[in-house]
C-alpha cells in the first residue's frame, strides 16, 4: 500500500477516537458527560495539560530522566548479555551447571523486585536503572547463546578452511552472528529498557513520566493520567522509529522487505 | 595416479565410521585407497548417501577416518588442511559480508592489508563474471551467483589443492555448462590439483583426467577407476558430442547402475530392477 494512504488512514484513526471521547465526554450522545469526564477526562483539557507541560518546559526535565534512565537499562543489559551469553555458549558445563538458576531468575516477576532496588540503590535512577537491567539482560543473553549455538556448521567449517583461528573465528563467525539475533529483538529489548524505567519511577521516585503519572493518580487528576500516558506513547513510538531505523542498517544482509 | 610420494592426497586404507546418538555405529565408508596427483583432476562420482562428502571432509581434515592414513603431498595429515580450498555441497558463505566481503576475507585473516585484499577481491569477482555485484549479500544473489562467489572465495587463496563438493549441484543444466567451463578456464591456468565429487557422470567426464567411481553404502568402497583420455582444452558442452565420451560414459555407467539401483532399493524399498 501507498506510504501516503497508510499513513493518513493512521492519523484518522486518532482523529476518529478523539472525536468520540469529545463527544462522549462533551454531549449527551453516551451518557451522562459529567461521569465520562470524570473516569476518562476530556480530550481538550488532555491537550491543553499536554500543551501546558511542553510550552513550559517542566516535561522535558521528566523526559529526559526517563531517557537517561531507559538507555543505561539497554546499554548495561546488553553489554552483560552479550558476555554472559558468549560465556556460557562457549562453556556448555557452565550452561548446564546454571540452567535452572537461568531460567529461575528470569521467571521472577520483575515488580516484586522494584523494593529491593529501591532499598539497595535508593530512589534516584540508579534503582529504575537495575529493573530495566534486569528485564534487558535476559532478552541481549538468551539470543546471544542462541546466536552462537545457530552458527550453520557449514559456514564455520568454511571460515576454518580459509584459515581462521579461534579469535578470527570470534570476530567474524560467532560476533556477527550472535549479534544478528540480538539485533532483530531491538525492538523489544528496547521497549523493556524503557518498562523497566517507567515502573520503577511509578512505584517510588521523584522524577520522570512514570513520576508524573503516579502523581496525578494520587490526586484523583484524571487529566493529568491521561496526558501522561499520552506522552509516554509519543515516547515510545519515537524510541521505536528509532530502532527501526537502526535495524534496517544493521540488518541490510538480510535482505526482503527491510 | 603412479605410485611416487608427489601425488595431491594419497588414502591409505581409509575408513570412516559414526557413532550414532542410539549407540549403534554406521559404517560409512570400508578400507578405501585413492591417490590424487599433483595437477590431477579426479571426479568422484557414487549414488547418494554413498561417502562422497564425508571423503572430502577427511580429505579437507575436518574428519578424522577411524582407521587409515592421510596424506597430503606427502605429509601425514593431522589437523585442518591448510594446502586445500574446500567448496562446500551447502551454502557456506558468510551472510552478514558482502560478496567482495567473502571473497576478500581469507586473505585478510592471512594478514594481507584490507585494501590489497579487497582489490584483488574485486579482480576474482570479475574473473567469474560478477564485477557488478560487489557489494550485495549472499541473501540477494542467485543460487548460482552464490555458487561463483565460493569458487572466487575459495581461489583468490590459491590453494594447491581443490576440494569441490558437487559445487554446480542445484543450478539448471545451462547454467552448469556454463560453470564447467569458467572452472576449466581457471583451472588451466595453473592445474591445481582438484577432487571433485558430482553425481552428474556426464559432467564427471567432461571435465576430469580420471573418473572414481564408488559403490552404494553403506561400507562403501572405491569400485572404479577410468582414465578420460580427452583432450583439452575441451569445451564442456560440445564434448558430449565426441564418440569417445559416449563409449567411455557407457562403460562407466554400467559399472555404475547396479550401484544407483542398489541405493535406490535400500532407501526407497522397491524391487530390484
Ligand atoms: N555425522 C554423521 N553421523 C552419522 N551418519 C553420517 C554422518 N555424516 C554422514 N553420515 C552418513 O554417511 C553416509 C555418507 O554421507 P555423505 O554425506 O558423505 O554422502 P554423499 O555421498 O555426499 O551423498 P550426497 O550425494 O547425497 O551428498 C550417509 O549414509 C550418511 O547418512
Ligand atoms: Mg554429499
Amino acid at each position: 500500500m501507498n506510504r501516503g494512504i497508510l499513513l493518513s488512514l493512521q492519523i484518522l484513526v486518532a482523529a476518529a477516537t478523539l472525536v468520540v471521547w469529545y463527544l462522549a465526554s462533551a454531549t449527551t450522545i453516551f451518557g451522562d458527560p459529567k461521569t465520562i469526564a470524570f473516569f476518562f477526562g476530556d480530550p481538550v483539557s488532555v491537550i491543553k495539560r499536554i500543551w501546558v507541560w511542553f510550552s513550559g518546559g517542566t516535561i522535558w526535565y521528566h523526559l529526559g530522566i526517563t531517557l537517561t534512565e531507559a538507555v543505561l537499562a539497554f546499554v548495561i543489559g546488553a553489554v552483560g548479555g552479550v558476555v554472559f551469553g558468549f560465556w556460557f555458549a562457549r562453556k556448555p558445563l557452565l550452561a548446564a551447571v546454571f540452567d535452572p538458576y537461568v531460567k529461575a531468575a528470569n521467571a521472577l516477576p520483575r515488580v516484586v523486585l522494584a523494593p529491593i532496588f529501591a532499598l539497595w540503590f535508593g530512589l534516584g535512577i540508579w534503582s529504575k536503572v537495575a529493573l530495566g537491567v534486569t528485564l534487558v539482560f535476559f532478552i541481549v543473553f538468551f539470543n546471544v547463546y542462541q546466536g552462537v549455538k545457530e552458527v550453520s556448521p557449514t559456514v564455520l567449517n568454511n571460515a576454518r578452511m580459509l584459515g581462521m583461528n579461534e579469535r578470527q573465528l570470534l570476530r567474524h563467525i560467532y560476533m556477527p552472528s550472535a549479534l544478528s539475533w540480538v539485533f532483530s529483538s531491538l525492538h523489544t529489548s528496547v521497549g523493556f529498557a524503557v518498562v523497566g524505567a517507567v515502573v520503577g519511577e511509578y512505584l517510588g521516585s521523584a522524577a520522570g513520566l512514570g513520576y508524573l503519572i503516579h502523581q496525578a493518580e494520587g490526586v484523583f487528576d484524571v487529566v493529568g493520567v491521561f496526558a501522561g500516558m499520552f506522552v509516554l506513547m509519543g515516547f515510545v513510538l519515537v524510541v521505536d522509529g528509532i530502532v527501526t531505523v537502526v535495524e534496517r542498517r544493521l540488518l541490510a544482509w538480510r535482505g526482503g522487505n527491510g | 595416479m603412479a605410485e611416487g610420494s608427489s601425488a595431491a592426497v594419497r588414502l591409505r586404507g581409509v575408513e570412516i565410521g559414526f557413532d550414532l546418538a542410539n549407540g549403534g555405529r554406521f559404517d560409512a565408508v570400508a578400507a578405501t585407497d585413492l591417490a590424487v596427483g599433483d595437477h590431477e583432476f579426479v571426479a568422484i562420482v557414487g549414488p547418494t548417501g554413498c561417502g562422497k562428502s564425508t571423503l572430502l571432509n577427511v580429505a579437507a581434515g575436518l574428519l578424522k577416518p577411524s582407521a587409515g592414513t592421510v596424506e597430503i603431498f606427502g605429509r601425514p595429515l593431522n589437523d585442518i588442511n591448510r594446502q586445500a580450498g574446500y567448496l562446500f555441497q551447502q551454502d557456506a558463505l558468510m551472510p552478514w559480508k558482502t560478496a567482495i566481503e567473502n571473497v576478500a576475507i581469507g586473505l585478510e585473516v592471512a594478514g594481507v592489508r584490507s585494501r590489497e585484499a579487497r582489490e584483488r577481491a574485486r579482480e576474482w569477482l570479475a574473473r567469474v563474471g560478477l564485477g557488478a555485484f560487489a557489494d550485495r549479500y549472499p541473501q540477494m544473489l542467485s543460487g548460482g551467483q552464490r555458487k561463483r562467489v565460493g569458487l572466487a572465495q575459495v581461489l583468490i587463496r590459491d590453494p594447491k589443492l581443490l576440494l569441490m563438493d558437487e559445487p554446480f549441484g542445484p543450478l539448471d543444466a545451462q547454467t552448469r555448462l556454463i560453470m564447467g567451463d569458467l572452472l576449466l578456464k581457471l583451472w588451466s591456468e595453473d592445474r591445481k590439483a582438484v577432487m571433485f565429487v558430482t553425481h552428474d557422470l556426464d559432467e564427471a567426464i567432461a571435465l576430469s583426467d580420471r573418473v572414481v567411481i564408488m559403490s552404494a553404502g553403506p561400507q562403501s568402497r572405491i569400485i572404479g577407476d577410468f582414465a578420460v583420455p580427452l583432450e583439452r582444452p575441451r569445451d564442456v558442452g560440445e564434448i558430449r558430442h565426441d564418440p569417445r565420451f559416449n563409449a567411455l560414459h557407457r562403460e562407466i555407467w554400467d559399472a555404475l547402475r547396479d550401484q544407483v539401483m542398489a541405493a535406490y532399493r535400500d532407501t526407497s524399498g522397491a524391487p530390484a530392477a
